[in-house]
């Protein structure tokens, strides 16, 4: 099985092309070389002050183009610091092994908190119904070779229900949580941010209820408190809780198929729940069976350490 | 009956050519303001923080007896918080952040001396010449009075109601014209705690004030909603209306968040006939329709966004300080307050703007204006080789000229072209790239 960072990586590219040459995304071609070459150099002093013999270019590409297609700013050394932060976060914050936020998410919201000079344009992708399409298909294959689609649909499905849920109670036309249903925003978020195996919970149930909290949050946000913003602030408030939702539901971790060498086997055995192993020894391949998205020799050391401790 | 009027306001087309100013390189020469569009609300919103003043223009042009407007606000708005205000400031502002035409001279050939390209002149003009038993009833219905005041020649009622069939029914009683499907969003409203702010002309104290036209409503409130409600103006509306947004904010600028906001097509050359009266308006009109169609589902339209302390080219002079107060700049205190103004334009209906408009301040400062150039060529006479070439890459130039018109507005290419000096004939096939190498050599 292929890595799946491969499609993201298109996909995401593609979408900054469409979005650059159709749509006219506030970003210039200056602002992408700088974002995408600050991630891919943070992430190459990471992997060495960490030990790792490679660096991880895919995942570093992921975050870079998020960014590019997201982060907003008139000033090149915030995009920078955002671009920094984005990368580093994955490294600095962590929690037995498995970094906390999303990497773009926890750069964006640590930027707009740090700072007001930087903004994100929700309404920049319009509401092309043809345009959703895509993103939806292109976003699901991506997520079905990630094998972690559960936690996309169960998340859609609960923010439908709750946009449904308050246009009726409000006795809205239904054509107003439709309008909000096809947001660019929503899609790109739902497909290629929620979606990121490493940052949520290992178990099914635990996704489950790590979408519906998401969900909540991000309704909360736009519809009782009135702030744009509401799904990238509710991921990187519920994302410290992944760690709860994982002691309490757990689960094996995933493993990004064709992710590095090193590793260990010990985490898949760590993660117990004998049949969830499964799941990462499958995509795994079995030879780097406890590595993921860092692969490398400090996610292998922490592994095996965990491994004595436990 | 009075009729209700929700977000409307009616505006007679009228071409505005401004008279031209000189200056050094370009020459501002037109504008073209938001009197050219038929049923254009124009609505001034001021907003820092959670505080948020808003300026509604009324253009209303009937029986003021007839007059009433029904706006649904976020919160309770005591007496102090509504002023009437002068409609010139709002004018002052259409006409500074207007599209504008400049126009450029193209120097003899014949001396190498090219000017073109300078930086431009900042070309600084004139501003712009520019009742209490029925509470029971009231009560009955479900609706609540909150308050009721007079200010200015209004008579102004905050309302809230439990159901929204009592506040449709209240209306109806007391003389508003509903108009069928209302009843529904008034509904929606007040499930989201929004009160109405309803307002009729009185007629005593407006001819006791003396003035003709009915002067734009002010409303200060503070909540975190920054939003404006378009719903109700759709909902009996015979096809799109206009609505422009001058947001004055202090960090950057304005865009919604549940719409593409679209940049106008800008800094351009275009056939130089369009300096003839009425042609420059009449192309901005006919360029905005047909972004509007083009672009589906429609955007809203970005037309201007500038740091209010300065313009170049200035269509007219920036607001001033105590202007900008007047519109509602309440951190205006200091000599100069950072206020960024952006213009958005959109054109509304129910099938492609199905919910309100909610808005975002962003911290982009990078200016933005709707600005077409008139380039005239030369015509000093043949005197030197360098004359040749020049006559030729002018023919090029007007031919580009007269096919990005036809783009931009859908007008017939031929018209433009004979109008553009290029006669009526076929349009001819561009030269070929070895054609313009030795060409004039």
């Amino acid at each position: 099985m292929a890595d799946p960072r491969q499609y993201q990586i298109a996909v995401l590219g593609s979408l900054l092309v469409y979005g650059m040459g159709w749509l006219g995304f506030d970003i210039t071609l200056a602002r992408v070389v700088l974002l995408l070459s600050t991630v891919i150099t943070t992430q190459a002093l990471c992997d060495s002050l960490s030990g790792n013999r490679t660096i991880n270019v895919k995942s570093a590409l992921i975050s870079g183009l998020s960014l590019c297609l997201l982060c907003r700013t008139n000033h090149p050394e915030l995009a920078y610091l955002a671009a920094v932060i984005t990368i580093a976060s994955k490294f600095l914050i962590r929690f037995r092994g498995k970094h906390i936020f999303n990497p773009t998410n926890g750069g964006l919201v640590a930027m707009l908190l740090l700072t007001d000079q930087v903004w994100v344009s929700p309404g920049q992708w319009g509401t092309v119904a043809s345009f959703a399409f895509l993103m939806a298909c292109l976003g699901a294959l991506v997520v079905n070779r990630a094998a972690r689609s559960d936690v996309t649909y169960a998340f859609i499905g609960f923010y439908s229900a709750l946009l449904f849920g308050r246009s009726i109670y409000v006795g809205e036309p239904l054509t107003i949580p439709l309008h909000r249903l096809e947001s660019g925003a929503l899609l790109l978020f739902t497909f290629f941010m929620i979606s990121d195996p490493k940052t949520t919970p290992d178990s099914r149930a635990g996704r489950v209820l790590f979408a519906a909290l998401v969900a909540f949050g991000a309704w909360y946000v736009q519809f009782r408190l009135f702030r744009t913003n509401g799904l990238l602030w509710s991921l990187a408030l519920w994302s410290p809780a992944v760690p709860i939702i994982d002691r309490v539901l757990p689960g094996g971790r995933y493993v990004w198929a064709g992710a590095g060498r090193a590793g260990g086997a010990g985490r898949a055995g760590r993660a117990g729940g004998a049949g969830r192993a499964g799941r990462a020894g499958r995509a795994g391949g079995g030879e780097n069976g406890g590595a993921y998205e860092e692969s490398g020799g400090l996610v292998g050391l922490r592994s095996r350490r965990r491994v004595v401790g436990a | 009956m009075k009729k209700v009027a929700v977000w409307l306001a009616f505006a007679a087309v009228v071409a505005s050519s401004a008279p031209s100013l000189r200056a050094f390189c370009g020459f501002y020469i037109s504008k073209a303001d938001t009197k050219l569009f038929n049923k254009a609300s124009q609505v001034v919103l001021v907003r820092d923080g959670d505080r948020t003043v808003m300026t509604m223009v009324n253009d209303y042009k009937g029986d003021l007896k007839e007059f009433a407007v029904v706006i649904p606000v976020p919160t309770f708005l005591r007496r102090e918080q509504i002023h009437v205000g002068d409609k010139k400031f709002v004018d002052h502002l259409d006409a500074y952040s207007a599209p504008r035409l400049v126009e450029y001279f193209d120097p003899d050939p014949c001396r190498m001396t090219m000017m073109e390209r300078l930086p431009m002149a900042a070309v600084a003009g004139s501003p712009a010449p520019r009742a209490q038993d029925a509470a029971g009833r009231a009560r009955s219905l479900g609706v609540t009075i909150d308050a009721q005041y007079t200010v200015g020649e209004y008579d102004i009622l905050i309302l809230s109601a439990q159901q929204s069939a009592g506040l449709e029914t209240w209306l109806r009683e007391n003389g508003y014209k509903i108009p069928a499907g209302a009843s529904s969003v008034l509904a929606s409203y007040l499930r989201q705690n929004m009160r109405f702010f309803v307002a009729k002309v009185n007629l005593a104290e407006q001819s006791k004030l003396g003035f003709s036209n009915l002067r734009p409503l002010q409303v200060a409130y503070e909540s975190p909603k920054f939003m404006l409600p378009i719903r109700l103006g759709t909902v009996n509306a015979d096809g799109a209306q206009e609505l422009f947004v001058y947001a004055l904010t202090r960090k950057g600028r304005v865009e919604t968040t549940n719409y593409r906001t679209v940049k106008l097509p800008s800094d351009m050359e275009l056939p130089v006939y369009l300096k003839e009266q009425g042609e420059f308006a009449k192309f901005y009109k006919a360029m905005f329709t047909r972004q509007a169609e083009q672009e589906g589902p429609r955007p809203v339209f970005l037309e201007y966004a500038w740091d209010m302390k300065w313009c170049d080219p200035c269509a007219v002079n920036p607001l001033s300080n105590e202007e900008l107060r007047q519109l509602g700049v309440f951190w205006s205190e200091g000599a100069a307050p950072d206020v960024f103004l952006t213009r958005l334009h959109v054109r509304y209906d129910k099938a492609n703007f199905p919910e309100d408009l909610v808005f975002q301040e962003t911290a982009d400062r990078a200016n933005f204006q709707g600005r077409y150039v008139l380039r005239h060529p030369f015509l000093g006479g043949d005197t030197c080789p360098a004359a040749t070439a020049y006559m030729r890459s002018v023919t090029d130039r007007r031919e580009q000229e007269a096919r990005r018109l036809a783009s931009l507005t859908g007008w017939d290419l031929a018209e433009i072209r004979k109008r553009n000096g290029l006669g009526a004939g076929p349009a001819p096939q561009p030269a070929m790239w070895w054609e313009r190498l030795w060409r004039g050599r």
